[in-house]
């Protein structure tokens, strides 16, 4: 059903487990465990339960690729709570980089951070600057509405609109007043051939998207996130909702959009992570602790706390 | 019950799903109570009592209300004292008469009256008779006791006779004269020729009266509008201006037009008066009085002793026709509804057009823009609290605001020409409407608010991300959304308002409305005209009638009349709710 990339992915789906079983603990309660590991003797974790400050590791093979999204030193505290410290990275153009790292890391914050939504939450402050295509995002002045019109964002749950199929995939393009049906239905049947819902929907576009069926649903939302033809694509945990089937279907979408879309994905599954993405970032407490090509993450990570995760040794 | 929800025992403790069991077993067999027996029994009691109640309204009003119209025999008692009374039965009860009621009968019947008594125990039955000939008697009901009743009988070609004035007579036609023909003698012949006369009668009679009040009416509007030109010129531009001399001039051609118009009409309506005039028939009561009525007078007469049971039921629709559909007279205890049916719906159509949009205004700034804190919740208070104020608040307000304040400062600005007669600075159907809006608003506001709540964040959210600003979110995703419940605030609003009559009392809606609020005449809609309302009606009814006792089963049909109604605007508002609903169905993510 799902074609591996490497045969590295191989070794890895044997010693990755389940998703559901990683339990969120945090780190302060439970020490990790003592590990003698003679190639890598790093203490990431405690430096951090210390409070002291994370130089991210940066694998040189990101510094070739041509950035999309460049995020400097972000910051952002939820009142009193520091969510983010000090994120650095660059996401490429036209590839897929995922997120990943336990729950409440704040992979969720820096990917709502992108588009501006955390703007809804009053508590929110924030510090540091990211650039999309060079123009900043968090400099005064932006306009957010157009800024998150140039920014495509799929949720964790399927959130389709009270509205008709089409209606649904045209919706970023009605509320710029676009009121030609022709340029409309030619901008849905390209976003939903895309999105690969075209065959299964095409006789009922005029039928409400809420009796489709969930995966149907997530590839609808898929469809309308890439309609505006964004220039990243944010996917917050995409198929977290979805059962194995649908979830090989929106992996497979990834994979065909890449390339024409540039893709930051959170999951929280590794197999996914290995299989669909070509950058993984390692984010821990609020900290993107190592970053670089999936296969390196994967296979030779740099710091010891990066390889207990991915094999599923930490959590 | 924690048994129950810890995970099945493991190996190792095997000996615990015996004890478990056993346990169990040991609660059920001692208390009832956890078991919520006795609780299915009160919450479903408590839910009968409420239905029966529901259904006890329904069945009175229902049961009541119906046979209002219904024609019944006729009966004619001759009691011991030899008076002779016809009438329709209208109540029965029973009551132990005094010596001293014996004592008015002649003394010859005291006997045989004492001795019928004496045989029930000392109690009677008395019968209500409802035997009209106002004009003769004085009275339009008779109670008439058993113990004096001397012969009862149902005379054969016995006539109901509901007339225009003066409510119903009774007694047998003997003689029908129509444009110099007189038919008298046999009965079935007199009833033919009755018949016969009276539609030609009825028509000529009404269109006399769509020339009075229609034609006449309109030229005396005409004579007065000139008239209020000249008012209004002599307002603006003085009273010696040349636009007053200007305006008088015309006030005097429209003047002399109308008259000579008036004249013609006069003469029309003379000759129609005439050509009634010796249309007549001559009824022979019970007690003997030979007494003749002008044809046109009659609204409908039957022989109530003959008629098999398609002609009963002819004459049921034929009143219920003239119920719904035509006017009252003899101050409301007659006659039909049709002005309060007309008020009651307009009014209650134009409070939902101002207090729905107006409540999911001010429902969104409350849920969507204001910030969450305390004055927020200060507001929300007082709305809720709004429900609870009594209505007749309301209406004192709304008399004290809209009509004295506001209509008074209209009337100032664009109507002082009428002054001092007043046009909007009066009860007026605005002002009812307006007044009933203020009362309904919490009705819409806590259903909408909870409806704008219940739309799911990741809707918003996801709206937001496609770079929608608040505005289109709200209306693009928020309100379709919340429609449903938006509906179902109006649907209680209008319950709420169409019922409401307290309020209505002070701001506009009268006990007899010349003119419907909406006709022919320019501008069509005339806000500032009182209107007739149901609800009023059934109090006018029941409590301000000189004949009280003929209106009383009117306030059960009508009271049936304004249920219907009010079924009838939520049935709409239901089904347009369904048709929202099935368009999001699903939506519960
Ligand atoms: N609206 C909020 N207000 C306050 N704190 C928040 C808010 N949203 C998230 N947080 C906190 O910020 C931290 C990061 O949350 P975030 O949702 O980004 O985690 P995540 O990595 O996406 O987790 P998951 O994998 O479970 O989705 C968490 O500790 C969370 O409690
Ligand atoms: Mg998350």
């Amino acid at each position: 059903m799902i074609a591996d990339r490497t045969p590295q992915a191989h070794e890895h789906d044997v010693l990755v487990p389940a998703p559901a079983r990683r339990l969120p603990q945090p780190p302060m309660q439970h020490p990790q465990p003592e590990r003698a590991h003679p190639q890598r003797p790093t203490k990431v974790f405690d430096a951090i339960a210390r409070n002291e400050p994370h130089v991210t590791e940066t694998h040189e093979g990101i510094a070739a690729e041509e950035a999309v999204l460049e995020i400097e030193r972000f910051n952002l505290h939820y009142g009193a709570m520091h969510a983010l410290h000090d994120v650095s990275m660059r996401v490429p153009r036209g590839k897929v980089t995922a997120l990943i790292g336990p729950s409440g890391c704040g992979k969720s914050t820096l990917l709502r951070s992108v588009n501006r939504m955390n703007d809804l939450i009053d508590s929110v402050r924030i510090g540091g600057e990211m650039r999309l295509n060079g123009d900043p995002i968090y400099a005064p002045g932006v306009d957010v509405i157009e800024l998150r019109k140039r920014i495509g964002m799929v949720f964790q749950k399927p959130n389709p609109f009270p509205m008709s199929i089409f209606e649904n995939v045209v919706y970023s393009l009605r509320i710029d007043g676009e009121g030609d049906r022709r340029a409309l239905a030619q901008a849905c049947e390209e976003s939903l051939r895309a999105a690969g819902l075209w065959e299964e929907v095409k006789d009922r576009l005029q039928d409400s998207a809420l009796r489709l069926s969930g995966g149907q649903q997530q590839r609808l939302c898929i469809a309308r996130a890439i309609a505006a033809e964004p220039e990243v694509l944010l996917l917050d945990e995409p198929c977290s909702a979805l059962d194995p089937i649908a979830t090989g279907r929106i992996e497979d979408l990834i994979e065909e959009l890449k390339g024409a879309y540039s893709i930051l994905m959170v999951t929280h599954n590794m197999q996914q992570a290995s299989r669909t993405s070509d950058f993984t970032a390692f984010m821990y407490l609020g900290r993107l602790i190592e970053y670089g090509p999936t296969d390196d993450i994967f296979l030779q990570p740099h710091l010891r706390e990066t390889e207990d995760y991915v094999t599923g040794r930490f959590g | 019950m924690s048994e129950l929800a810890t995970p099945p025992p493991t190996k190792a403790s095997s000996g615990a799903p015996a004890r478990t069991v056993r346990r169990r077993g040991v609660r059920r067999a001692t208390s009832l109570f956890a078991n919520g027996e006795p609780m299915v029994w009160l919450t479903g009691g408590a839910l009968a009592l409420a239905i029966a109640m529901i259904g006890g309204l329904l069945l009175l009003v229902i049961s009541r209300g119906l046979p209002t119209f219904w024609p019944a025999q006729v009966l004619e008692l001759e009691t011991l004292d030899g008076q002779r009374v016809a009438g329709e039965v209208a109540a029965v009860d029973s009551y132990q008469p005094t010596p001293e009621v014996v004592n008015l009968l002649p003394e010859a019947a005291r006997d045989a009256a004492n001795a019928k008594l004496a045989q029930d125990d000392g109690w009677s039955t008395r019968r209500m008779l409802r035997s009209g000939n106002y004009e003769l008697t004085g009275t339009h009901f008779r109670w008439v006791s058993d113990f004096e009743i001397a012969a009862q009988s149902r005379p054969e070609w016995i006539a109901v006779v509901e007339r225009l004035e003066w409510g119903r007579f009774y007694g047998t036609p003997i003689a029908v004269e129509f444009d110099g023909e007189r038919v008298s003698g046999d009965p079935a012949k007199v009833w033919e020729a009755f018949e016969r006369a009276h539609g030609p009668a009825r028509e000529v009679w009404s269109e006399r009266r769509e020339l009075e009040t229609h034609e006449i009416g309109r030229e005396a509007k005409a004579k007065d509008d000139a008239r209020l030109a000249v008012r209004e010129a002599e307002l603006e531009h003085g009273a010696q201006s040349p636009q007053a001399a200007r305006a008088a001039e015309l006030a005097l051609e429209v003047q002399r037009e109308t008259d000579a118009r008036m004249e013609v009409l006069t003469q029309r309506v003379d000759e129609l008066r005439k050509r009634n005039e010796d249309r007549r028939v001559t009824l022979l009561t019970a007690d003997g009085v030979e007494h003749s009525l002008a044809l046109e007078q009659i609204v409908r007469a039957y022989p109530a002793n003959r008629l098999g049971l398609t002609e009963k039921l002819g004459v049921y629709g034929s009143r219920v026709a003239e119920f719904i559909f035509g006017e009252p007279r003899e101050s409301n205890s007659e006659g039909g509804v049709f002005p309060a049916i007309f008020g009651t719906v307009l009014m209650t159509l134009i409070m939902a057009i101002l207090v729905v949009p107006f409540g999911v205004l001010a429902a969104l700034y409350l849920r969507e823009y204001a910030r969450p804190g305390p004055i927020v919740s200060a507001v929300r208070i007082a709305i809720n609290n709004l429900a609870g104020v009594p209505s007749i608040v309301f209406g004192v307000f709304g008399l004290g605001f809209f009509c004295y304040i506001v209509g008074a400062n209209i009337d100032e600005l664009l109507f002082a020409a009428k002054l001092p007669t007043p046009t909007y600075g009066k009860g007026g159907l605005i002002w009812a409407s307006l007044t009933l809006a203020l009362l309904t608003l919490p009705v819409v506001i806590v259903p909408t608010e909870e409806a704008l709540a219940a739309v799911p964040r990741s809707m918003r959210e996801g709206s937001y991300a496609c770079g929608a600003t608040k505005w289109q979110t709200i209306w693009r995703i928020v309100l379709p959304r919340a429609m449903p419940g938006i509906m179902t605030g109006m649907i209680l609003a209008l319950a709420r308002g169409a019922g409401e009559v307290a309020p209505l009392m002070l701001v506009g809606a009268s006990k007899l409305a010349a003119e419907l609020p909406l006709d022919g005449t320019f501008p069509y809609l005339h806000p500032e005209r009182s209107f007739m309302h149901l609800g009023f009606h059934i109090y006018d009814l029941g409590f301000q009638s000189q004949n009280s006792e003929a209106a009383k089963p009117l306030v059960y049909t009508t009271t049936l009349l304004l249920i219907a109604l009010v079924v009838v605007l939520n049935l709409i508002a239901i089904g347009v709710r369904a048709r929202l609903r099935r368009r999001f169905q699903g939506a519960q993510l």
